[in-house]
């Protein structure tokens, strides 16, 4: 069998915001990196990100700092965060932005020139430092272009990596091929670096690209990593629902940050009647109050449209069975009666075009028909919070697959920062690891296994299309482990992963190794399968609803429930399902939690 | 969803050559040339290769040529097009074809490299820096763009095998972005005349008309750009100015 070598003190895998600041980290320390990514330089999921990037730099509302930061990202994730994470996240992202300006990234202003911020779901005061709505475009372009720049950076683009190596219980190299030829390689490490990203493809309806086959959180748990909150999918209340091409692609919540309101088809403003007892005289209550709020009155409270992503989203899906639904099964977004032309243009750009160019609708005039759309997991691979370290030695992550941060539901803005703040951690945790273990060996009689089963689609004479098997997971996953979710559902999922199992074991390629699109879903759908499975049995076990996971069966919070995370673990070929207390909160940030900051 | 179906004709092949195949696609509501290229891919052949992440005009992946016009597939709608003949797709031809849709843009990350890195200089005493919108405004306009390297794909200089020597309109952008930058102090200006060859180009505009952002890469850019080189290089009372107050040249 023929491979290429390569060996690096440090293989990052994902050239996202996480994956490119963790490069940029570890080299700095003098490690030697290879950023290995799926697709070319700058076309990660990152780039899509629109809306902005928290952190309490206290721009425009001085009252906003990291406590603030801290106790919202807490309450956002119905308390199952990880603490530690979500205070060095709300204490470090401050530095971690201004970093990026001065790597060169351009955001808006504020009349005095510093960076603005505006107002996001669950934040508090205007958090959020962006750039019009392409953010993510921004702050991807300004990593990718200081990362070219560092000396100890190779980049392998369009590379996929599909097995880890161990020695022992260390991680000591990753295999994977090469899209554009079909040749092998073999990366020689120390440690590995996970920055790879969702799982949004195990959905229909989702806004995610096709990069999003949970490949991170599968590559650690068959390695025998921890993954930990896998049942927290994110639904985001605003995707396109028309036409049936763009059906889930985002809508950022800057719309609704920028003022925009949201409306049912007898024309009400329902958000007020959805106000959940957790934030109960936090929010606007007449329209006239979030009209002063909008107009920059400090004393109104925020309209009740800023609640959380997994508020608004279930509030929508209750007026569509209700019957109140637009046209094409969501609500209406209204930006136009609450803005003027010009703003409108000048703030959401791409919300604009997007409209525009694929759905025939002018946002400046008309308003957008939407609903939810799966975009996020807050489950991944279980780190630790000083180094993003995951539990098999060797192994670290960071960004969308690591878990922690985002407890039950992740604030907007909240992504971006994380990568950026736990991509520097990992950076620093790898490249430390990587000295201290710089006489780990690779055994490579591993590397024959790892082919044979690269190489097994193109050898299945009658097998099934991955494509159709992949639709079909899609629909199973929609209709059975979707946004609201009950025993006897999951069961079938159960069920019927059981199945899909064996026609994945079956689906066959076509054609030969170069660019072969096909192939590459054949690959996919492994991970695809377990991430899956993973998320089906975590929502299987946590009989309550919290955040982004919601049972029919048992509609409440549970105290019982708020005490663990579910965390999964291969037993053989057994996927377990285990409970971790959480970490104990030192009582100083209970109290800031409990009592607010003001 | 209709019964209607479109006719697609699509580059299969590589570099040493290939053939177009046709192929039928139904229509439905919305659907973009992106769709209808998947559709082949799941139906009638997994191997067809196209590039595509975000299919919603952010990412700069999909671009190719649809009946001979650079596009973004995932920003082409099939209603758009006449439909009563052939649609043809086709990978940009000023890059070398790897498969199918798939060209070899390579060469793009290896010129952006070569681009001097942002220099900013000294912040306050807080350590950050203070700047207007309207100075924001001024480079924020580059800085939307997606690397859909549709410019590069048709300007004649880079078609004409120029690459050795023109960075093209793409990495213009990119040096206006930094020339024109609130903050930067560094000075890139002879590399932009010696090593990029702004001289190159001839104005055609031909870049702006396809920029899927809808950069004026020729009048906000390129001409601003080149009226620097102007003055510092061939204007002398300029120049005499400019030794006075010279910012440090990195090719020096
Ligand atoms: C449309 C949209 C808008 C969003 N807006 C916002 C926002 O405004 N604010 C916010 O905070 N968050 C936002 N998010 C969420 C946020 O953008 C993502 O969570 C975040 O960008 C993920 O970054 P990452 O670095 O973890 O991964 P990504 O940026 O997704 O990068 C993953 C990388 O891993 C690589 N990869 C994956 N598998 C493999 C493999 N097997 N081998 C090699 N490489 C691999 C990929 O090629 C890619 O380079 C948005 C998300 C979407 C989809
Ligand atoms: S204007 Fe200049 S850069 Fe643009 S296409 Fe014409 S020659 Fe090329
Ligand atoms: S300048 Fe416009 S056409 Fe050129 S690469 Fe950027 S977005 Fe594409
Ligand atoms: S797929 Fe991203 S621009 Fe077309």
């Amino acid at each position: 069998m023929n491979y290429q070598t390569f060996e690096h003190d440090v293989i990052v895998i994902g050239a996202g915001g996480a994956g490119l600041r963790a490069a940029i980290e570890a080299a700095t320390q003098g490690a030697t990196v290879g950023l290995v990514c799926k697709s070319l330089l700058g076309k990660a999921h990152t780039v899509m990100a629109e809306g902005g990037v928290a952190a309490a730099l206290g721009n425009v509302d001085l009252r906003d700092n990291w406590q603030v930061h801290f106790r919202d990202t807490m309450r956002g994730g119905k308390m199952l965060n990880n603490w530690r994470m979500a205070q060095i996240h709300a204490q470090e992202s401050p530095a971690r932005v201004n970093e990026l300006e001065a790597w060169g990234a351009v955001f808006d202003r504020t009349k005095e020139g510093k960076i603005l911020q505006r107002n996001f779901g669950g934040h508090q005061f205007p958090r959020l430092a962006h750039v019009g709505d392409r953010t993510g475009l921004e702050i991807i372009r300004t990593l990718q272009d200081h990362a070219v720049h560092q000396k100890n950076i190779e980049v392998f683009m369009e590379c996929t990596i599909t097995h880890f190596l161990k020695e022992g219980n260390k991680i000591c190299g990753a295999f994977g091929y090469r899209r554009v030829t079909g040749e092998f390689l073999f990366f020689k490490t120390k440690a590995i670096i996970l920055a790879t990203g969702g799982i949004g493809k195990s959905f229909r309806i989702n806004s995610n690209s096709w990069e999003y086959t949970g490949d991170g959180q599968a590559l650690a748990y068959k390695a025998g990593a921890d993954l930990m909150d896998m049942e927290f999918v994110q639904f985001h209340p605003t995707g396109m629902v028309w036409p049936l091409s763009v059906k889930g692609t985002l809508v950022t919540e800057g719309v609704r940050g920028e003022g925009g309101i949201l409306k049912n088809s007898k024309g009400e403003r329902f958000m007020f009647r959805y106000v959940p007892p957790m934030f109960k005289g936090e929010f606007a209550e007449t329209e006239e109050e979030a009209k002063r709020w909008l107009a920059g009155d400090k004393s109104a409270r925020r309209p009740p449209e800023l609640l959380t992503r997994d508020v608004v989203a279930k509030a929508i899906n209750a007026e569509v069975k209700a019957g109140r639904g637009s046209p094409h099964g969501g609500v209406f977004l209204d930006i136009a009666s609450q803005r003027d032309v010009e703003t409108i243009r000048k703030k959401l750009p791409s919300m604009y075009h997007q409209f525009k160019e694929l759905a025939n609708v002018d946002i400046t005039k008309e308003p957008m028909e939407i609903g939810p759309t799966c975009h996020y997991i807050m489950g991944g691979i279980r780190v630790d919070a000083e180094t993003g370290a995951a539990t098999v030695p060797g192994l670290f992550a960071a960004g969308e697959v690591a878990a922690g941060l985002h407890g039950a539901n992740r604030l907007g803005g909240n992504s971006l920062s994380d990568l950026l703040v736990f991509g520097r951690r990992a950076g620093l945790g790898a490249a430390q690891y990587a000295k201290e273990n710089s006489s780990i060996k690779a055994d490579t009689k591993q590397l024959d296994t790892c082919a044979t089963e690269l190489l097994k689609p193109f050898n299945q004479k009658n097998g099934e299309n991955p494509y159709e098997v992949m639709d079909q997971l899609q629909k199973m996953m929609d209709a059975h482990v979707g946004i609201v979710r009950e025993e006897k559902e999951l069961q079938k999922a159960i069920d019927s992963l059981a199945q899909l199992k064996s026609k994945v074991k079956n689906v066959k390629a076509a054609g030969d190794r170069t660019y072969n699109p096909g192939w590459q879903t054949c690959l996919d759908l492994e991970n695809m399968l377990i991430v899956s499975e993973a998320i089906t049995r975590a929502a299987m076990e946590r009989k309550e609803s919290r955040g982004g996971h919601t049972r029919i069966d048992y509609p409440e919070s549970s105290a019982e429930y708020a005490k663990f995370n579910f965390v999964l673990r291969k037993k053989g070929e057994e996927m377990r399902v285990e409970k971790e207390p959480l970490p104990k909160m030192p009582a100083a940030l209970e109290i800031l939690i409990k009592e607010g900051t003001t | 969803m209709s019964e209607k179906t479109a006719k697609i004709k699509v580059f299969r092949g590589d570099e040493k050559g290939g053939e177009y195949k046709e192929y039928d696609v139904p229509l439905f509501e919305g659907m973009v040339v992106l769709d209808a290229i998947h559709h082949i891919q799941a139906t009638a052949d997994n191997t067809l290769a196209v590039r595509w992440n975000c299919k919603a005009g952010k990412c700069g992946s999909c671009g190719g040529e649809i009946n001979g016009k650079p596009r973004l597939m995932c920003m082409t709608r099939m209603d758009t097009l006449p439909l009563d003949k052939p649609i043809t797709v086709e990978p940009m031809k000023t890059f070398p074809v790897i498969k199918d849709l798939v060209c070899d843009v390579s060469w793009n990350f290896e010129i952006n490299k070569k681009i001097p890195p942002f220099k900013p200089k000294a912040p306050l005493a807080d350590g950050t820096w203070r700047f207007s919108q309207e100075d924001a405004d001024r480079v924020q306009e580059f800085r939307k763009c997606i690397e859909c390297f549709l410019c590069q794909n048709v300007c004649h200089v880079l078609r004409n095998h120029k690459k050795e020597e023109f960075a093209g309109p793409r990495f213009l952008v990119r040096l206006a972005s930094l020339e024109m930058h609130p903050l930067d102090v560094e000075d890139r200006l002879s590399l932009i005349k010696e090593a990029f060859h702004i001289g190159l180009c001839n104005i055609t505009k031909c870049c702006t008309e396809v920029c899927p952002e809808h950069i004026t890469i020729t009048d906000n850019a390129i001409i601003p750009l080149k009226e620097r080189v102007v003055s510092r290089f061939y204007d002398p009372i300029a120049k005499f100015w400019q030794k006075l107050f010279a910012k440090n040249d990195v090719t020096k």
